[in-house]
């Protein structure tokens, strides 16, 4: 399962234990933050949404560099063609991008 | 939509399925399945399957927990909510699911005073509104989803609300898992693994599947680039001849899972020794119900449930098609006396289920144009 | 019933039910409103139900959603609204003061949209039903000179044009009903379509084939009924359809599909090729119109469906809407 969705935290409700307003392209909902009590977001966190709950914070360095990795993609193959292309077949060897951790 | 959208990018798409098509070995067929009904939801309504190569087929799995749950267990808990003071809360997904004297929404026609909440959080607040009416919460949803349940009996029970009970359907994907692999027919190369479940179980519970198994397991989050850049990595270990975990999900993902969450699960629920999934029988250790601490906030402890057995006819093929032995359209019934508008069977009702998706996004366009369907 | 939400079971009742029993006359396509002759001149007459909860919402109230709804089909048949008429089916104990809120906004409506309401009824039922009230109008209106709507005469090679953004009104009741705890900064698109049909007729009147208001089942439920009356396909492009940021949120947060969503100002037009730009123009030049667009095609196939095709290069048909739409958490 299933359908979460990342929103950003916009109020910790003071007087209610554990609860935010988290916002997701406008659109506003309490979500309860007791799954997140061992490190509490603060307001201007993203966080996962599932069923009115916050699962997780998101993390903008994870999610950065999955997206420089697959920018890579096809780079490493196009700049091999263009080696090739200077009659270098055999000269500079580019690893495709690793994603295995 | 932020964390949404750029993992939509169409340029890294195309660029991404290009990768897959590099790495792909023309000689070999890989059969990689996600298990999770999410994934499979996300593979249709992106139209993933077309971004493919023909020697990478992707297989669904029994991760949906709508459509593994027995009709039976629909009829009691909408059996306990009949009387007049009662009122049947549950998710969206389950308004249209059939048990045998109908679906929550029929029986919301005949009287019953069924409620869609949107989180288990909004059943227990319809209760303090309510305090002269009992609220029973039908509880579905694998590990995402039991944690939210958790922590909702939780509060129940430290404000002392009383009139507020869970009818507990919770299960867990392990053994789902496991049965598959089980499965004699099952020939699979690697799994994409459930994101969300993840969030709260974490990595380490896949590491079995590769270990005694030998088959890579790439957790996956939901997004097209998501999805694509998790078959890449599967593909990179097949070519390498390694069977790791891997967690493509990382932005949300923690390796260890979620500690409070499993204490929540841990404090309110313990597993049944059995319980049985539509589709897969008995499975033992599967099933979450309430511990004794909270027996007064437990539907099954406070009302008499009928227990209905209900055995889905013969001629569905829910069980086959829910284990991907069957494809949708392989099951006698698909797209005959069985589809969307009059389900058999839940995989046609829950929007995650692989027969509706299939029919709703492949099955159509080959009803009326010349595209055939990718099955 | 699940026949309110427009969708299938509305149109098989109709189909099924009224239609051989009740109509007589009509040529068989059902349409917006009915084209009759009263002493050699054509008219037009329609009528609708109104039955929301809550009575009020961001936006508007059910009495603006009666009279721009009446309007509306008007609009959508090719006829300019003269005359209304309507009942009220009051819930006992429904407070004075919400009645003639309803009154005076039906009233404002009115006025605005040049039409005069010429009689009415009312009738009360007991506590318990009518949640609060009911109202039915019933609407004659005279043909706009140089349209003809018939979607007999729709080709491939026709283009789909969008008054508006998508499921502000669906998304707005949604959340009103307070049920799902979500905010947003939206309301219902209540208006009458009047003068954005006007200026349609103006500007490209020879070639428009055929409008409707995507109300109940959304836009998906509106272009089914198309393909399904002429035969051929239609083919959305998902990134052309305007929609809100925070309908679009909603919408993912709770699983919905914009396209079942309601909407209560807006209308969609087929349009032969050549008057596509003048027709886009016309509209985005119109007060209200700034968010018209092309938003897909008339082809040959998908006969009979409607087909989406995604940004991704992935495509999907997409069907009446069965049942209501359901948040889902799966």
């Amino acid at each position: 399962m299933c359908l979460a969705i990342p929103g950003k935290i916009i109020e910790l409700i003071s007087d209610q234990h554990q609860v935010g307003v988290v916002e997701v392209a406008g659109v506003r909902r309490k979500v309860q933050l007791g799954l997140l009590a061992d490190d509490l977001p603060k307001t201007g966190d993203w966080v996962l949404i599932h069923v009115g709950f916050a699962m997780s914070k998101i993390s903008e360095v994870d999610a950065a560099e999955q997206m420089q990795l697959l920018s890579m993609l096809g780079e490493a193959e196009q700049a091999m063609e263009e080696v090739r292309g200077y009659g270098q077949e055999d000269g500079v060897s580019l690893r495709e991008p690793d994603f295995r951790n | 939509m932020r964390y949404v959208d750029e993992f939509r990018d169409p340029e890294l798409i195309t660029r991404a399925s290009e990768e897959i098509r590099r790495l792909a070995e023309s000689e070999r067929h890989y059969r990689i399945m996600e298990v999770c009904g999410g994934h499979t939801h996300a593979i249709y309504r992106f139209g993933l399957k077309d971004l493919l190569p023909s020697n990478v087929e992707l297989i669904h799995g029994p991760g949906c927990p709508v459509c593994v749950l027995p009709m039976g267990r629909i009829d009691d808990g909408l059996a306990i909510a009949r009387e007049s003071n009662r009122i049947f809360a549950a998710f969206g997904d389950m308004m249209r699911v059939p048990g045998a004297r109908g679906s929550p929404f029929e029986h919301k026609a005949r009287g019953t005073d069924v409620r869609i909440v949107y989180s288990p959080a909004d059943a227990l607040q319809l209760a303090r509104k309510n305090p002269e009416k009992e609220v029973i919460f039908f509880a579905i949803g694998f590990e995402t989803t039991s944690p939210s349940t958790a922590l909702t009996l939780m509060s129940a029970q430290a404000e002392g609300v009383r009139n507020f009970s869970v009818f507990c359907n919770h299960v867990t994907i392990v053994p789902a898992i496991r049965a598959i692999l089980d499965s004699p027919d099952m020939r699979l190369d690697g799994f994409i693994g459930p994101g969300h479940v993840s969030t709260v179980i974490g990595c380490r519970p896949y590491e079995w599947i590769a270990k005694s198994e030998g088959k890579p397991v790439v957790t996956s989050g939901f997004e097209p680039l998501d999805l694509l850049q998790s078959i890449i990595m599967l593909l990179q270990q097949l070519k390498a001849g390694e069977a790791r975990v891997e967690n493509q999900y990382k932005r949300v993902v923690p390796w260890e899972g979620n500690r409070a969450a499993l204490r929540a699960m841990a404090e309110v629920f313990e597993l049944r020794p059995y319980f049985e999934w539509r589709g897969l029988g008995f499975i033992s250790q599967s099933a979450l119900r309430i511990r004794e601490k909270y027996a007064a906030w437990d539907a099954e402890r406070r009302y008499d449930v009928p227990e209905t057995r209900v055995a889905d006819p013969k001629s569905a093929q829910c069980g086959e098609v829910l284990k991907g032995v069957l494809k949708p359209a392989q099951c006698k019934l698909f797209g005959k006396e069985c589809t969307p508008e009059h389900p058999i069977g839940a995989l046609m009702v829950s929007s995650e289920g692989s027969c509706a998706a299939y029919y709703n996004y492949e099955y159509r366009k080959s009803l009326v144009t010349s595209i055939t369907a990718v099955a | 019933m699940s026949h309110g939400a427009g969708g299938k079971a509305s149109r098989r009742l109709v189909e099924g039910l009224f239609a051989p029993l009740l109509l007589s006359g009509s040529d068989g396509a059902l349409t917006d409103a009915a084209h009759i002759e009263i002493g050699g001149a054509p008219v037009h007459f329609t009528t609708d139900s109104f039955v929301v909860k809550p009575l009020r919402f961001p936006g508007g109230s059910i009495g603006e959603l009666a009279v721009n709804g009446t309007i509306n089909d008007l609009a959508v048949s090719g006829a300019r609204a003269r005359a209304i008429v309507v009942t009220f089916i009051l819930e006992e104990g429904l407070s004075s003061s919400v009645l003639e809120a309803e009154v005076r906004a039906m009233s404002a409506a009115l006025s605005r949209a040049g039409v005069a309401m010429v009689g009415g009824d009312t009738k009360v039922v007991e506590r318990g039903k009518a949640d609060g009230m009911y109202i039915s109008t019933a609407g004659i209106g005279s043909p706009i000179f140089g349209i003809t709507i018939d979607a007999r005469t729709v080709r491939p090679g026709d283009r789909v044009l969008l008054s508006g953004p998508v499921g502000d009104h669906g998304i707005t009741i949604l959340l009103a009903r307070g049920e799902l705890d979500l905010e947003a900064d939206l309301c219902s698109d209540t208006r009458s379509v009047l003068p954005m049909v006007e200026a349609l007729a103006a500007e490209a009147g020879p070639g428009i084939r055929w409008m409707r208001d995507p109300t109940r089942g959304g836009v998906a439920t509106a272009l089914n009924e198309l393909a399904r009356d002429c035969g051929l396909g239609v083919e959305l492009l998902e990134e052309e359809i305007p929609i809100h940021d925070a309908v679009r949120g909603a919408c993912e947060l709770l699983g919905l599909d914009p396209l079942h969503i309601a909407n209560e100002g807006q209308f969609l037009a087929v349009i032969a090729p050549e008057y596509a730009d003048l027709a886009l123009n016309a509209l985005q030049q119109t007060e209200g119109g700034d968010d018209a667009r092309i938003i897909g095609q008339i082809r040959e196939e998908p006969a009979n469906a409607v087909l989406v095709n995604t940004r991704y290069g992935g495509s999907r048909i997409v069907d009446m809407l069965v049942g209501d739409p359901l948040p889902r958490i799966c």
